[in-house]
C-alpha cells in the first residue's frame, strides 16, 4: 500500500461529488477556452500581420480612395521593396448575410506581397490569363461547393451592377492565422467597368500594401511616404499592417476586454468550485487527518494527500473541458453567421493556459483545507464529529 | 520494580477559555515500568484522556516533563514528535478510527509507510499483525464489512504493526458489546504478557481495569 492509493481512493470516495466537481471544472474550462478562442479570432488579423508590410491609406479615412498614380512614387522610396494595391469590392454573393472579403487586386504583385495565400502555379497562370478570373479561399470553395471553372455572380453595391467571375484558383492558407475565406480578382477587370460606367472613379484604388526590406525602418519609411503626398488632394497615412489591423479592433476593444476578463473570472469560478469541494472533503475527514497525524504522518505527506486530490480533480476536469472545447468551438463557429470569424481556431497557448490554470487552481484550492488540517491540534481533530 | 520506561514529573495542563485558565491536570508525577499494563480510571472530566494524550505525545503540557526512555518528549518540536510517535507509540481509539476507504490489511500497513521497510516487507508485517489479532481471514475486508469487535482488532493490529514499545488505548471497549469487549481485552492482555508491550489504558469499565496489572485513579486532575 502506498500513500498514492489512499489519495486515489479518497478522490473517488464520494463519486457523485467528484463527478459533479469534474463536470463543473470541465464546463468552466470549456467556457474559458471558448472565450479565449473568440478573443483570438478577433485578433486574427493582427496576428496574421507581417512585420515587413506597411499599409498606405487615405489620411482622412480608409473609405476614401487613393490615386493609382501614387504607386510609382511610393515604389521609389528608399527601403521599399515592392508595392501592390487593393480595392474593397464588397457586393452580395447569394446571401447578403454570408460575408467574406472580396478584393480587386493587382494580380501581378499582390500574391508576391502576400505569400500566405498559397495558389498552385497552374491555377495562378490560368487566373492571370483570364480577365474576369478570381481566386477564392478554400473555405469559400467548401462553403459554396465551388470548383475551378465555376461561375460566381455577384451583385455589386460599392460598384453597382452584375459582376461575373470565373473561379480559376483556390488558395490554401499558409497557416491557421491566415484568412481562408477571401476572394481576389483582377483590378483591371474592375477598372474597365468603372471607366465605362463610373468614369469619375477611374484610376482609384483602396489602399497600398508596401513591402519593405527592413521592418526596423517602418517608421521612417512611413513618414517618408506620407511626406510625398502632404498637402495633396489625397494625403496619405502609412502605418504597419499590425497597426492598421488594430485600428479595426478599436471599436470592439471594450467587448474584447470584457470577454478577456470574463474568461479569467471563469478561472476564479473553477477555483471556488474546487476549493468548496476540498474544504468539504477535508472537514469530513478531520478525524482521519488527526489519526494520520497521530500515527506520525508529516505535514508534507498531508499536503500530498490534500493537494494531490485537488490536482487530480482539477487536471481531469481541465482535460475533460479541453476535450469538449474542440466540438464546442466547431459548434460555435457553425452557429455564427458565415464570415464573422474567418480565422477561428484554438490556439496552443489557450490549451497551455488551461492546463497551467488547472495546476495553479488545484494547488490554490488545497491551501485553505491544508491550513485547516495542519492547524487543527490532534486532540481536537480526534474529538471532531464529522 | 522494573526500570521506569515512562516518567512523568510535575505535569500541569490547563486550557485557556477566553480570559479563564481552566486546569485539567495538576502536579502529576508517576513512573510506569516497561511491560506494565496500567489502567487510568476516574469520573468524566478527571483528566484521564488528557494525561494519556500527553504521554502519547499528541498534546503538549503547560509545564512539567515526560520522559520516555531517555527522551523528554516535552522538548520535542511537532515534527520531531511526529517521528517519535511513529516509532514508539501504537494508538487504540474508542471508535477504532480506521480509514474507511482502505481494507483491513491496508489500514494496518498505513503506519508502516513511515518506516524504511520495502513494500513486500510492509505487507508481510501487516499480515502478521492481522494474524496475531485473529483476523487473517478478513484482511481484504473494508471496515464497513467488519463488526465493531473486528474493527477494534484491526485497530490493535495497526497499533502493533510498527512494533512500538508503548500502546495507548482510550476506552478501547467503550463502543463494544460484552463479548467483543472481552475479546479485545484478552488480546491486549496477551500483547502485554507475551510481547511485553507497555499498555496504558483509559477506561470507565471496572471489568476492563481488572485486566490491567495496575490501576491509577484520577480525580479533578490529580492522581488519587
Amino acid at each position: 500500500m502506498e500513500l498514492l492509493k489512499l489519495l486515489l481512493r479518497n478522490t473517488l470516495r464520494h463519486k457523485l461529488r467528484s463527478v459533479l466537481t469534474l463536470t463543473g471544472i470541465g464546463v468552466a474550462v470549456m467556457a474559458f477556452a471558448l472565450l479565449q478562442t473568440v478573443v483570438t479570432a478577433w485578433h486574427a488579423g493582427v496576428e496574421a500581420s507581417a512585420a515587413n508590410r506597411l499599409i498606405t491609406r487615405h489620411a482622412v479615412s480608409f473609405v476614401f480612395p487613393l490615386p493609382l498614380a501614387y504607386r510609382d512614387r511610393i515604389a521609389q522610396v528608399r527601403g521599399v521593396n515592392k508595392v501592390t494595391y487593393a480595392s474593397w469590392f464588397s457586393g452580395v454573393y447569394i446571401d447578403k448575410n454570408q460575408f467574406f472579403a472580396r478584393l480587386a487586386v493587382d494580380s501581378e504583385t499582390f500574391f508576391d506581397v502576400y505569400p500566405e495565400f498559397v495558389v498552385e502555379r497552374e491555377q495562378f497562370e490560368a487566373f492571370k490569363r483570364e480577365r474576369n478570373a478570381c481566386i477564392i479561399g478554400v473555405d469559400i470553395a467548401r462553403r459554396y461547393n465551388l470548383d475551378l471553372g465555376d461561375i460566381m455572380l455577384i451583385e455589386g453595391d460599392v460598384y453597382p451592377g452584375q459582376w461575373e467571375f470565373v473561379v480559376r484558383g483556390i488558395y490554401q492558407p499558409k497557416d491557421q492565422t491566415t484568412d481562408p475565406a477571401s476572394m481576389m480578382f483582377h483590378y483591371q477587370y474592375l477598372e474597365e467597368r468603372v471607366r465605362q460606367d463610373m468614369p469619375q472613379r477611374s484610376g482609384e484604388i483602396g489602399w497600398y500594401i508596401v513591402r519593405i526590406d527592413d521592418p526596423d525602418g517602418s517608421a521612417s519609411i512611413s513618414q517618408e511616404i506620407d511626406q510625398l503626398f502632404a498637402n495633396s488632394r489625397a494625403e496619405t497615412k502609412t502605418e504597419t499592417e499590425r497597426a492598421f489591423q488594430q485600428s479595426f479592433l478599436s471599436a470592439a476593444s471594450a467587448v474584447i476586454t470584457a470577454m478577456n476578463i470574463m474568461s479569467f473570472v471563469i478561472i476564479g469560478i473553477i477555483l471556488l468550485v474546487l476549493a468548496n469541494t476540498m474544504v468539504m472533503s477535508a472537514r469530513e475527514r478531520t478525524h482521519e487527518f488527526a489519526v494520520l497525524k497521530a500515527l506520525g504522518f508529516s505535514a508534507g505527506q498531508l499536503f500530498f494527500l490534500i493537494a494531490g486530490e485537488a490536482l487530480i480533480l482539477s487536471t481531469l476536469g481541465s482535460a475533460l473541458g479541453l476535450l469538449v472545447t474542440v466540438p464546442a468551438v466547431e459548434g460555435f463557429q457553425t452557429a455564427l453567421p458565415k464570415g464573422w470569424f474567418p480565422v477561428f481556431y484554438i490556439k496552443p497557448e489557450t490549451i497551455v493556459l488551461g492546463c497551467v490554470s488547472a495546476l495553479v487552481v488545484g494547488l490554490a484550492a488545497s491551501l485553505i483545507p491544508l491550513r485547516r488540517v495542519l492547524s487543527t491540534r490532534i486532540v481536537e481533530g480526534l474529538r471532531h464529529v464529522g | 520494580m522494573e526500570s521506569a520506561l515512562i516518567e512523568v514529573v510535575d505535569l500541569f495542563k490547563s486550557y485557556q477559555r477566553d480570559s479563564l485558565e481552566i486546569p485539567v491536570l495538576r502536579n502529576i508525577s508517576l513512573k510506569i515500568a516497561e511491560g506494565d499494563f496500567l489502567a487510568f480510571m476516574g469520573p468524566s472530566g478527571s483528566g484521564k484522556t488528557t494525561l494519556l494524550n500527553l504521554i502519547a505525545g499528541i498534546d503538549k503540557p503547560t509545564s512539567g516533563k515526560i520522559l520516555i526512555g531517555d527522551t523528554d518528549i516535552t522538548e520535542l518540536s511537532e515534527t520531531e514528535l511526529a517521528v517519535w510517535r511513529s516509532h514508539n507509540i501504537g494508538f487504540i481509539f474508542q471508535f477504532y478510527n480506521l480509514i474507511p476507504v482502505l481494507t483491513a490489511l491496508e489500514n494496518v500497513e498505513l503506519p508502516l509507510i513511515l518506516t524504511p521497510l520495502s513494500r513486500k516487507e510492509r505487507r508481510s508485517h501487516a499480515e502478521t499483525a492481522l494474524e496475531v489479532v485473529g483476523l487473517g481471514e478478513r484482511m481484504h475486508h473494508f471496515p464497513r464489512q467488519l463488526s465493531g469487535g473486528q474493527e477494534q482488532r484491526v485497530a490493535i493490529a495497526r497499533a502493533i504493526a510498527t512494533d512500538p514499545a508503548i500502546l495507548v488505548a482510550d476506552e478501547p471497549t467503550g463502543d463494544l458489546d460484552k463479548v467483543s469487549a472481552e475479546e479485545v481485552l484478552e488480546l491486549m492482555h496477551r500483547l502485554n504478557r507475551e510481547l511485553n508491550k507497555t499498555i496504558l489504558m483509559v477506561t470507565h469499565d471496572p471489568r476492563a481495569a481488572e485486566r490491567a496489572r495496575s490501576v491509577r485513579n484520577l480525580d479533578k486532575g490529580e492522581l488519587a
